[in-house]
């Protein structure tokens, strides 16, 4: 093991050197993972998750991660990571498709909690018929957990916002889990190149006494505070405190929009925004889509992209921004319910202008010949 | 025309009002603070609540688990500051030593619970109430509540980033604020 030295997230994000690395998205995730200062990771394996818990294994067996093991199943998972995150330390775990359904119930309840987790999402197609290809539809399921969510185009992506998503989880202000979405096998089973920074530098540890909630550390002060559910009494008083509670998990997600657009650089980032016709995506779809608008502008089409990189908290007033006036706005998705052209249509002020397609899902390929004939048709 | 900033002012606001940063309030930067949700320089914030202090029939200050316990360095002398505030003011100290729900009654007269805070204001008639450690998602909840269903002025004196959900709020509050809030309420009543 590298002997690593505690940096500041500016110097690690923005400041150290980076330099080339050619890596999978797993592999991605185990580069993240070894410069995060993770305390306890916890593991269960599916596809195409698997890879990744096993290369943060190996950092246990480096040294890099303090503690780690294998649950008995993602709910058993999903629980543990919650434990120990109450108890005030850093953890990570990662599940898909399946996985993230089977261990459902604890999402809400780390976003509940004011639960700093951070949990890598590789996503593919929920059973069934049983698939293991790729799909992003989970999100959709995931949507209203009151986790903060991030979607990852490539495994530079990925690596960036692990790290990030570290920070940003454990502001006092924010204190929320983060999801950090990659399209499973796209993204964690393809190599490319990534630029990150060298692994003789870790992230400052996480500081569980600026947490808006008290750790339950049963060693140090101030202490022995149970978070006592209040919700089992039935009367006004505990519907209302349920109430102001629930709205501060939502208040919470509004304030990771200053730290995301610090550490992200933007929920969104554009190209050729000015264009006619607006491409608007995330994850795997925005590669794909690229390809799509270098396509057509060559023809001489008005075409630009928007790559959403925030799915909770949502780009709103950004994409209200960016879709007013445009003859059309399509969004590519890899699922079936295209979930994220339902949030884009509930927020821009011409609903009908938003184009939910082309769709892909079942582990079909989104080929860019796709997307530009959708393109084609809309401007006929 | 400008569009309607929400602002966040004693209540009692309704049924269920809306957590201030869901209406656009942000927190303040370094050296700033809030006043009815909008952002100021920290020294207007704390010469707001001073005022508010001095001017109130019934100042309380409701200390949370981050001052009463002495927990690390210097948290002993900020609750002596404290203490010396509220007796310079003559307002009441009613702690917050943790956040059980403490059903099924609680004794308003002495003890204040996040869950609903409502009723220790009611029953001692408190029209200004100043939170100091308090944890922020418990301080958040118990403002909104408050805020909803009582005409009570809120003041948050938060050590972390502050709180949108008072009407008067300072973040990164230190002992040397506290100090200085303290001479502020001293000149304001030497003024009269």
């Amino acid at each position: 093991m590298l002997q690593q030295q505690v940096r500041s997230p500016e110097y690690l994000f923005f400041e150290a050197e980076k330099k080339k690395q050619f890596l999978s998205g797993s592999e991605a995730v185990r580069e993240a993972i070894r410069k995060a200062n993770v305390d306890v990771a916890i593991s269960y394996p599916i596809t195409p998750q698997s890879e990744s818990m096993h290369l943060v294994g190996d950092l246990f067996a480096e040294g890099y991660v303090k503690e780690y093991f294998r649950g008995e199943n993602e709910f058993a998972v999903m629980s543990s990571v919650a434990g120990a995150a109450m108890a005030g330390v850093r953890v990570f775990t990662a599940t898909g498709g399946p996985g993230t359904m089977r261990a459902f119930e604890m999402f809400p309840v780390w976003a509940g909690s004011r639960l700093p987790i951070v949990c890598a999402f590789l996503t593919r197609g929920i059973n069934s018929p049983l698939t293991i290809q790729p799909d992003t539809i989970e999100m959709a399921f995931l949507l209203e957990t009151g986790m903060l969510m991030l979607h990852a185009e490539t495994a530079q992506d990925l690596h960036d916002m692990l790290l990030k998503a570290f920070i940003v989880a454990e502001k006092t202000d924010v204190h929320l889990p983060v999801g950090v979405f990659a399209d499973g096998f796209f993204v964690t089973h393809t190599k490319e190149i990534l630029h990150i920074a060298d692994a003789d530098s870790k992230l400052p540890p996480y500081d569980p006494h600026c947490a808006p909630v008290p750790a339950m550390d049963m060693e140090s002060v101030p202490v022995r505070q149970m978070r006592d559910p209040f919700v089992m009494k039935s009367n006004f008083i505990s519907y209302a405190a349920h109430a102001s509670w629930q709205q501060e998990i939502e208040a919470a997600q509004e304030r990771s929009r200053k730290h995301l657009e610090r550490y992200l650089g933007g929920l969104v980032e554009t190209e050729h925004e000015d264009a006619e016709v607006l491409l608007i995506t995330s994850g795997t779809a925005v590669s794909q889509s690229r390809e799509a608008m270098a396509i057509c502008r060559k023809e001489g089409l008005s075409v630009g992209l928007v790559k959403i990189k925030s799915i909770r908290p949502f780009p709103s007033d950004e994409l209200r921004r960016l879709a007013a006036g445009k003859y059309a706005v399509i969004v590519p998705e890899l699922n079936r319910v295209g979930w994220l052209a339902k949030e884009i249509k509930a927020r821009v002020d011409d609903p009908r202008r938003v184009i939910g397609a082309p769709r892909v899902f079942g582990g079909m390929t989104m080929p860019a010949h796709l997307i530009v004939d959708e393109i084609r048709r809309v401007l006929q | 025309m400008e569009p309607h900033r929400y602002k966040v002012v004693s209540g009692p606001e309704g049924f269920l009002p809306p957590a201030a940063a869901s209406m656009g309030v942000a927190l303040p930067e370094q050296g700033e603070g809030l006043i009815e949700g909008a952002r100021v320089p920290a020294a207007s914030a704390l010469e707001e609540a001073a005022t508010r202090l001095v001017n109130a029939k019934h100042p309380t200050f409701f200390p949370g688990p981050l001052i009463l316990w002495n927990w690390k360095d210097g948290i002993a002398e900020k609750a002596q500051a404290l203490k010396d505030l509220a007796d310079t003011l003559g307002a009441k100290i009613i702690p917050m030593p943790d956040y059980r729900p403490k059903y099924p009654m609680i004794n308003p007269e002495i003890e204040v619970n996040p869950n609903h805070p409502n009723l220790t204001i009611w029953h001692n008639k408190i029209d200004v109430c100043v939170f100091i450690g308090v944890h922020c998602h418990y301080a958040n909840m118990a403002l909104k509540i408050i805020r909803g269903g009582t005409d009570c002025c809120t003041i948050a004196l938060c050590a972390e980033a502050g709180h949108e959900d008072a009407v008067i709020s300072l973040r990164d509050f230190a002992l040397a604020d506290l100090h200085a809030l303290t001479a502020a309420v001293n000149r304001l009543k030497a003024r009269g």
